[in-house]
């Protein structure tokens, strides 16, 4: 694939600040507009950029794991997230719990699951069109 | 010591797949499995009557697993497991030269816990479960050899048949457990009298009783039962005379006490009882094979034990319990030794087998045994049972007592000619001198038709542990009949020697007889089983002028079909329902706002109009976009922010594969096409539109946004109520969503290396 | 507005069909992201336009800021979009594979499970049309 002198350049910096951007997104999910799904898209789309300057193969390598291999991992912290209240606490399944007072708790893995799953889904759909 | 009562079905259950395995390594271990049955009937010993056990399952319907021990059930589930003892011995034996004889085992083993199970039940669910499992492990049984077409004609039947009325019967269940408040039997039993005024009695009596018919194989559903003979021999002794078949007539006993005194219950099964009789006699003499004969004997058998039930009479119940046990010992027995005559004569064709008496003295002896059982000779318990069988009948106005005469000739033909006629005379030719068979195959025969001589000569050892408490439990109150008694008057006695000359006579000239019956072929042209063929074919050829119909294979024949359908439907209600309106508070729209509506509209009328694809791709995209800064100025920033992101990569994957494909080329609809398409369209939007009005004309409940709105951040610690509904409030609804993207890549993934791999 | 939002509806439903309809697959896939469209905004129509604003809680307090809109069609439509690209998306990539295998993506050409005329057409179902009629016949009780 032909691709600009620009784009070519660009795309690891652009990757990067994507996948930083995403995770900023996913942080801050719980108290203002963001989360796991949005966060996961465009973590996507910085992959997707990058795919499209260098080609699917540069970015499989960037990856080292397969998409779905990240999907795979996100559907087990989604279901890890859920376990402690089971476990530990015995309340129903998936009932989120805190450290004591801070707001660190189970849904922050369970948001990270989230945004997983949604990035190796997007990319096992589109990087395999990018391949020549 | 209760539990032991559920443990019997669950350690049957539970030795199925080691029984499976066992034998696939060991198939020599087949006879010792015999074992299993042997130690469930000694349990069942150790069981006081009156035993009950129960875990609640759904509680809420009042089902639980509740399991009861009484007379009748005693009855069954020492049939069961004491005939299976011996059938098991016999299979292993049997059924050696069969490949799969691990899975015929195995699945031997399934039906005798389903047996166990239904019989011992006392729930009606639970009954019914077990109840199918029955029908399906015949099923399997009877196509045991599925490379054979009638095997497989029989399997299907049977199941069609049993499965059937079993589903009439579910919807009787459902009434009964609905009208008595319980699906408990012991408890519906018990309050028996809230039934006999019930408006639904009727209706649970009728369909109840289809389902009982259709798996004792009463007339008209009786044809299944002799088709079922294409099963192993073992199977047709076991499920298809023993057990299996008297489930039917083993629940029309276990709920008669609820129904005897309507005269619906008394005359639908006096009536088909009478009938099937009378249909099991004819064709028993017409019949040539010695299985399909038995079959028809059998089915005789269940018309008595059905009539019996139906009769309102003390005497009634005990002459069914008897007549059920000594049937099931003489016919079991007699089975066996016309598996064992096919296997070492080479042929079930009692019009040539003949003479093997002094080849095969042991088997001779069971034969006769149990034959002099059946035709209900002095000294024997089949004896008693015909007294009773006689008194009850004969005591009933009406065309009963002829039938019940001329049938019971007809047994002892069938007697005669099964276990008489193929051993004595001159002796056929065969390719290979017959013998008897070794122990393992004779234990069961010569066993059970030995136990009916036991028993004849010294009723004492059943009359108050086994007959009395079950007849008492189809009464509903003891009998006070003690067995041994002399029932009979003296015509009855004289007329019962009227029928055994009869039937000798009979007998001596059936091989004049068989030929001319044989030859009214209309009894085959009109029988119910013509009847079950043409109803199977007309579904079939209803069901493919259907599906040539609907089934176009038109993409774009389905969706319109769907749509107007739909779409269609939607608006018959609507109007109907007068469900037109307006909004009820409607905040107008920002100008901004109504411009953006305005945008979209155009991107989707561009995405239609447009010719060239890639226009229309970018046309679609200006919708996706102008949807998503709706989004944002509708206070929807999450939902903004993942549809531009999902537009964008939309858009990506889209370019990507068009770019590989030559999809270049213009929509090939004519014209007339889009303007039908159009209107359905045009149509569905329209109707659309209204519903959504409607819907919004509706006044609005905010008590769940505000309720999400107070417990977002005291509950669940985070102040995007949106992400909150997520990732807490709806967290497994989000587990399960993101599983199903993860499916989706998954198929995929598999798509495309297999797209790839041509 | 929800008038607006009903109006939008129907149209997007409308344009959806009728590119669902088209007898290229090209076209269906722009149905198909249309339809999600429509069916978002139906969504989110029924939740009512309670306010302009995110429905965010403002730090220090308890409750939904004033004119807050409503949270909950807003997180069912979240997912809703993510499933119904993966919905398109997969259609995409089945497209592509019937074209691999096909070598067409005209609908009305794509007729390999029912083909035109009588499904007896093929000689193999004949056959079996037969033995299935054999197996049907009554067993005669007096032959042999």
């Amino acid at each position: 694939m032909k691709t600009s002198f620009i784009m070519n350049a660009s795309a690891r910096y652009v990757l990067w600040a994507c996948v930083l951007l995403s995770l900023f997104v996913l942080l801050r999910g719980h108290n203002e507009p963001g989360g796991g799904f949005i966060g996961g898209l465009i973590g996507a789309l910085g992959f997707v950029f990058h795919a499209l300057a260098r080609g699917a193969g540069a970015t499989r390598a960037v990856l080292r794991l397969q998409p779905l291999t990240w999907a795979g991992i996100g559907l087990l912290c989604g279901i890890l997230a859920g376990l402690p209240a089971m476990l530990l606490f015995g309340e129903p399944f998936l009932t989120q719990q805190w450290l004591g007072t801070t707001p660190i708790g189970t849904t922050v893995l369970f948001d990270l699951g989230v945004y997983l799953v949604v990035l190796g889904f997007a990319l096992a759909f589109v990087l395999p069109f990018m391949e020549a | 010591m209760n539990w032991i009562l559920a443990l019997i079905p669950c350690l049957a259950l539970l030795a199925v797949p080691a029984v499976a395995l066992g034998l696939r390594a060991r198939p020599a271990l087949a006879p010792a499995l015999a074992l299993l049955p042997a130690t469930l009937f000694g349990l069942i010993l150790l069981l006081p009557l009156g035993a009950t056990f129960r875990v609640d399952w759904l509680s809420s319907f009042g089902i639980g697993f509740a399991f009861r021990l009484d007379g009748l059930s005693q009855l069954m589930a020492l049939l069961i497991t004491g005939i299976g003892t011996g059938i098991f011995l016999f299979s292993g034996s049997y059924m050696t030269s069969y490949p799969k004889q691990h899975r015929f085992m195995a699945v031997l083993t399934l039906f005798m816990a389903a047996m166990l199970g239904a019989v011992l039940a006392d729930d009606l669910i639970v009954l019914f479960i077990f109840w199918e499992l029955t029908s399906l492990a015949s099923f399997m049984l009877i196509g045991f050899e599925a490379h054979k077409p009638a095997a497989r004609r029989a399997a299907q039947q049977g199941l069609l048949v049993t499965v059937s009325g079993g589903l009439a019967m579910l919807a009787g269940i459902l009434l009964l457990g609905t009208a008595a408040g319980t699906f408990t039997i012991s408890e519906i039993l018990a309050n028996r009298a809230v039934l006999a005024t019930h408006a639904f009695t009727p209706w649970i009596i009728v369909l109840v009783a289809m389902g009982c018919f259709a798996k004792s194989a009463q007339w008209p559903l009786h044809m299944w039962l002799p088709n079922a003979m294409a099963a192993p021999t073992p199977v047709s002794a076991y499920l298809h005379s023993a057990t299996m078949v008297k489930l039917g007539v083993y629940l029309l006993a276990r709920l008669n006490p609820a129904f005897q005194e309507w005269a619906l219950w008394q005359g639908l099964l006096t009536g088909a009882g009478t009938l099937t009789m009378l249909t099991g006699a004819i064709l028993a003499l017409r019949e040539r094979d010695l299985k399909r004969k038995l079959a028809w004997s059998t089915v005789v058998a269940l018309g008595t034990l059905v009539t019996l039930i139906g009769l309102e009479e003390p005497l009634a119940a005990t002459a069914a319990v008897v007549f059920l046990l000594v049937h099931a010992l003489y016919k079991a027995s007699l089975f066996l030794v016309a598996g064992i005559l096919d296997k070492k004569a080479g042929t079930r064709d009692a019009l040539m087998l003949r003479g093997l008496g002094r080849h095969m003295p042991l088997t001779a002896i069971a034969a006769l045994l149990a034959a002099l059982s059946m035709a209900g000779a002095p000294g024997f318990i089949g004896y008693m049972a015909k007294d009773l069988l006689f008194t009850v009948q004969l005591g009933v106005p009406g065309l009963l007592p002829v039938v019940a005469l001329l049938v019971n000739a007809a047994m002892v033909v069938v007697a005669g000619v099964v276990a008489v006629r193929p051993f004595f005379g001159k002796p056929m030719e065969m390719e290979r001198e017959a013998k008897d068979p070794g122990f393992t195959m004779l234990a069961a025969p010569l066993t059970l038709a030995i136990l009916g001589l036991v028993f004849g000569l010294a009723p004492a050892l059943i009359s108050v542990n086994l007959v009395e408490p079950a007849a008492a439990a189809i009464l509903g109150e003891p009998t006070g009949i003690a067995l041994g008694d002399k029932q009979a008057t003296e015509i009855v006695y004289y007329l019962s020697l009227v029928v055994l000359v009869l039937g000798v006579i009979a007998f001596l000239a059936w091989t004049r007889l068989q030929p001319r019956l044989a030859a009214q072929t209309w009894l085959d042209d009109y029988g119910p089983d013509a009847a079950y063929g043409s109803l199977l074919r007309s579904v079939s050829l209803i069901s493919g002028a259907v599906t040539r119909r609907v089934q176009t294979g038109s993409l774009r024949f389905y969706i319109g079909a769907t749509v107007v359908l739909m779409f269609g439907g939607t608006l018959v209600l609507l109007v109907a329902g007068g469900g037109l309106g307006l909004p009820s508070a409607d905040p107008l729209p920002l100008p901004h706002q109504a411009v953006l509506v305005g945008l979209v509209i155009a991107g989707a009328v561009a995405a239609c109009r447009l010719q060239m694809l890639f226009a229309q791709v970018m046309a679609a995209a200006v919708v996706g976009f102008g949807v998503g800064i709706l989004f944002l100025t509708l206070g929807a920033a999450d939902l903004a922010f993942t549809q531009f992101t999902v537009e964008t990569i939309a858009i990506v994957l889209l370019v990507a594969i068009l770019a590989r494909l030559p999809f270049r080329e213009l929509d090939a609809r004519r014209r007339e096409e889009h303007r039908r398409d159009g209107a359905i369209a045009i149509g569905a939007g329209v109707v659309g539109f209204l519903t959504l009005l409607a819907v919004l004309s509706v006044p609005f409940d905010t008590q769940m946004p505000d309720w999400m709105g107070a417990a977002a951040w005291p509950e669940a610690k985070g102040r995007n109520v949106v992400n909150v509904i997520l990732v807490d409030f709806r967290a497994l609804d989000t587990l399960g969503e993101i599983a199903v993207l993860l499916i989706a890549a998954l198929a995929a993934t598999v798509l495309l290396r297999r797209a790839r791999g041509k | 507005m929800e008038f607006l939002l009903a109006l939008l509806f129907g149209v997007l439903l409308s344009a959806a069909i009728y590119l669902l309809m088209a007898r290229s697959l090209a076209r269906s896939i722009l149905g198909l992201l249309l339809l999600g469209n429509a069916a978002n905004i139906a969504i989110i129509a029924s939740g009512r336009v309670l306010g302009w604003a995110p429905p965010l809680v403002a730090p220090g307090a308890n409750a939904l800021v004033a004119d807050a809109s409503n949270p909950l069609p807003q997180a069912l439509v979240l997912t809703a979009i993510v499933i119904s690209f993966g919905l398109t998306a997969y259609v995409m990539v089945l497209s592509w594979a019937v074209w691999r295998g096909k070598g067409t993506v005209d609908t009305e050409a794509l007729r390999v499970a029912e083909p035109r005329g009588l499904p007896a057409a093929d000689p193999r179902d004949a056959a079996e049309a037969e033995t299935l009629a054999a197996d049907l016949l009554p067993t005669r009780t007096g032959a042999r």
